[in-house]
């Protein structure tokens, strides 16, 4: 039997798994910590940061910090969320996103999250960083100007004998996502299906599948990223 | 002391517009332009992107009509993923799209005659600005305002069934659409407060009021702005009216066909367009008839001329009305244009109505797709007139190749010769313009429904500038409003 460990997060007592992270804690107590890189059922990476909670006065990423006893979280705060909006804002600055002509627009996270802390302009400027689409493979296209460098595809998406399809190349602004172009050629149908839902944002696109799913049908369409996720 | 006002070049065409009057030794109109001041971009910056994604990203460059260039854009992509041209839709998805398309022209047809063109007739040309907007029309007709509201209101709730938006959705998709109508939403417009057969009847309310005004107002609507020409349109296989798919027609002036049963996958070897270095935007001809003689009209005006009949009962009736006006012949006036649109909109009820009532529109397959291309071509007759899509894509799936056709480009010839008409009627040889005689120029072009705000009663701030000049080419006046 798991051992029930006490903690609290802003202030309101839950009792949660030993071995759970903050996040599974959260989600189980029925409470929401944003995640974007984070995909349920695989090693966390924490590297967006959007699930940055403080613990006992640290800031700790919520998707990778196992709980233990006598954890008090902070996470809806004034200071976690202004964390939060920043992160976002860069995001959107760093890439060329445009939500109305987006396949992923309505499903994508990148944009749920923006309605769920109410951003309405960054307050960085844009960079307009120069990105080149890659749609020369057969199943997929990569829409560059959107990857926000999550890696969930790089950690998802293999071969069956465990070979990573995607990666990242270059470093700092440079890096950009890449498909091997040799393992593209016999990806599955279903595979290139999965690395499109597996990426939170439009930039895996699934060749000829566009806008199947109609507007108001749509993961975040009717209610706020918290309320899909802690269901 | 004169002075030039340039604007600078700005997105999209729904904005601003510019009418240069040159005169001569004794102050005849000697020249008029309608200048187009706007640079599009589309064509080029639509070149990379995955084709599917044309019909939901090229119908961001309007947002009164996106439902057509959503569809041109969709019938186009058809092409190119193997569903045929036009032929070979599903039926759900013909009359799921034909609906949506339907509602559009619904939707714009009276937006422009209530919103736009109601406030000149009801007030009158010289009326001063500050009333002659829809908030006067309100204030001095109640009723025929909440008709416009509400009849507008009915064709956008038709488009966000069928598109999922009221605005810029995205149900038509490569190969058909990807939505049915629930019953919930057909009962809510067969049945609800104001539903199809309320429409109908105010669609005939509209049309009898303008029918009323031209009866009082025989000469302004007959001789305004009036010029022959040519008209193209679309037309079903067997010579009706059909908005959303057919073969090219044309008719000149006198009722010749001078084009006629052509397909519009081979649009290129009949039009080409023509550029001035005054204008953004092209001028279109039909090939053999040359740059001078080719041009022509589109349109609710052009479509009645091309068509041989309405296949509406109640339309019918009204279009049997209007040819007998002009015994038959091409009707050449640019006043009625609004009598045009008024019986089309009544058309698009009564189809609404047909669509409502087909069960197709619940079930059925969705998408159809067949042998892949590498180019499609879609056409549509848009509220405003017969709208062209073509793209060309690479080995990748992506836009090589974008060229559109808007059907305010296809009217620039005819709105500059109603420029030129209205000028000379309203200004020759006078020295001072005024207000009235300012709008007078701007009723003539608003007969069009061009996609350009200055076809608007922005409620004072119409964006249109007249320039008044002698004949060494001095400004004598320019006036903005």
């Amino acid at each position: 039997m798991d051992k029930s460990i006490k903690i609290k997060i802003d202030g309101k007592g839950i009792i949660a798994k030993e071995g759970q992270t903050i996040v599974e804690a959260a989600e189980e107590n029925g409470i929401y910590i944003p995640t974007l890189c984070h995909l349920k059922g695989i090693i966390p990476s924490g590297s967006c940061r959007i699930c940055n909670v403080k613990v006992n006065g640290r800031f700790l990423t919520a998707c990778t910090t196992k709980i233990h006893d006598g954890f008090e979280i902070e996470n809806n705060s004034p200071e976690i969320t202004e964390l939060r909006k920043i992160i976002i804002e860069t995001l959107f600055v760093s890439g060329n996103h445009y939500c109305p002509a987006c396949e992923k627009s309505g499903n994508c996270i990148l944009q749920a999250l923006a309605y769920q802390y109410r951003i309405m302009i960054p307050r960085f400027p844009y960079i307009y960083e120069q990105r080149e689409i890659d749609a020369s493979s057969p199943k997929l296209i990569l829409e560059r100007n959107r990857c926000v460098l999550c890696k969930r595809c790089v950690r998802t998406i293999k071969t069956d004998d465990g070979k990573n399809y995607f990666a990242i190349e270059g470093r700092g602004h440079k890096a950009r996502i890449i498909l091997d172009e040799e393992l593209a050629k016999t990806m599955t149908e279903e595979k290139a299906m999965k690395a499109m839902e597996n990426c939170p944002v439009g930039c895996i696109l699934k060749k000829e599948t566009g806008f199947i799913k109609p507007i108001g049908e749509r993961k975040y369409d009717k209610e706020s990223i918290s309320k899909v996720c802690v269901k | 002391m004169s002075q030039k006002i340039t604007i600078d070049p700005v997105t999209r065409v729904e904005g601003h517009g510019k009418v240069t009057i040159y005169l001569d030794d004794d102050n005849n109109i000697k020249q008029s332009r309608l200048h187009i001041v706007e640079f599009r971009g589309f064509e080029r910056f639509i070149q990379g992107r995955p084709y599917w994604e044309a019909p939901v990203l090229v119908q961001r460059l309007c947002g009164i009509c996106p439902v057509s260039h959503h569809l041109a854009a969709a019938k186009a992509i058809d092409v190119i993923v193997g569903a045929g041209t036009g032929d070979k839709l599903t039926p759900t998805a013909e009359k799921m799209r034909r609906l949506m398309h339907y509602g559009q022209i619904f939707q714009s047809h009276v937006l422009h005659f209530f919103h736009l063109a109601s406030p000149d007739l009801l007030f009158g040309l010289d009326a001063a600005p500050d009333i002659r907007n829809i908030i006067g029309v309100a204030k001095q007709n109640k009723h025929l305002a909440v008709m416009g509201v509400m009849m507008r209101k009915f064709g956008q709730e038709i488009i966000k069934v069928t598109a999922g938006k009221k605005i810029h959705g995205t149900g038509a998709i490569s190969g058909g659409i990807n939505k049915h109508l629930t019953i919930e939403e057909r009962d809510s417009f067969l049945k609800g407060e104001n539903n199809i057969d309320q429409m109908i009847e105010w669609s005939g309310e509209a049309l009898n009021f303008l029918k009323n005004y031209h009866r009082n107002n025989k000469d302004f609507i007959d001789n305004f702005a009036s010029f022959p020409s040519s008209h193209l349109s679309i037309v079903r296989k067997d010579g009706a009216m059909d908005l959303y798919h057919g073969v090219m027609r044309a008719v000149d002036n006198e009722g010749n066909r001078i084009l006629d049963d052509v397909s519009y996958q081979d649009y290129l070897n009949y039009i080409a367009e023509g550029v001035k270095n005054w204008s953004y935007m092209k001028f279109p001809y039909l090939k053999h008839l040359g740059k001078e003689k080719g041009w022509y009209r589109v349109g609710p005006l052009a479509r009645l001329n091309t068509c041989d009949f309405i296949p509406t009962p109640l339309a019918q009736k009204e279009f049997e009305e209007f040819r007998a006006y002009t015994k038959g012949k091409p009707n050449n006036m640019s006043m009625h244009y609004h009598w045009a649109r008024l019986i089309e909109t009544l058309h698009a009820a009564e189809v609404m109505k047909d669509l409502l009532n087909d069960k197709d529109l619940l079930t059925g397959e969705l998408i159809v797709k067949g042998e892949k291309q590498s180019e499609g071509i879609g056409v549509i007759e848009a509220p405003r007139g017969t709208l062209f899509h073509h793209y060309r894509i690479n080995d990748n799936d992506q836009i090589a190749m974008a060229n559109l056709i808007v059907s305010t480009t296809n009217n620039n010839d005819p709105m500059n010769f109603a420029v030129n008409e209205a000028a000379k009627q309203m200004m020759q040889g006078k020295r001072e313009i005024t207000e009235p005689m300012m709008n007078a120029v701007e009723v003539a072009i608003r007969a069009y429904d061009p996609c350009l705000s200055c076809a608007t009663h922005a409620l004072g701030q119409m964006p249109l500038e007249i320039v008044l000049r002698d004949k060494n080419e001095n400004i004598i006046q320019v006036k903005r409003t």
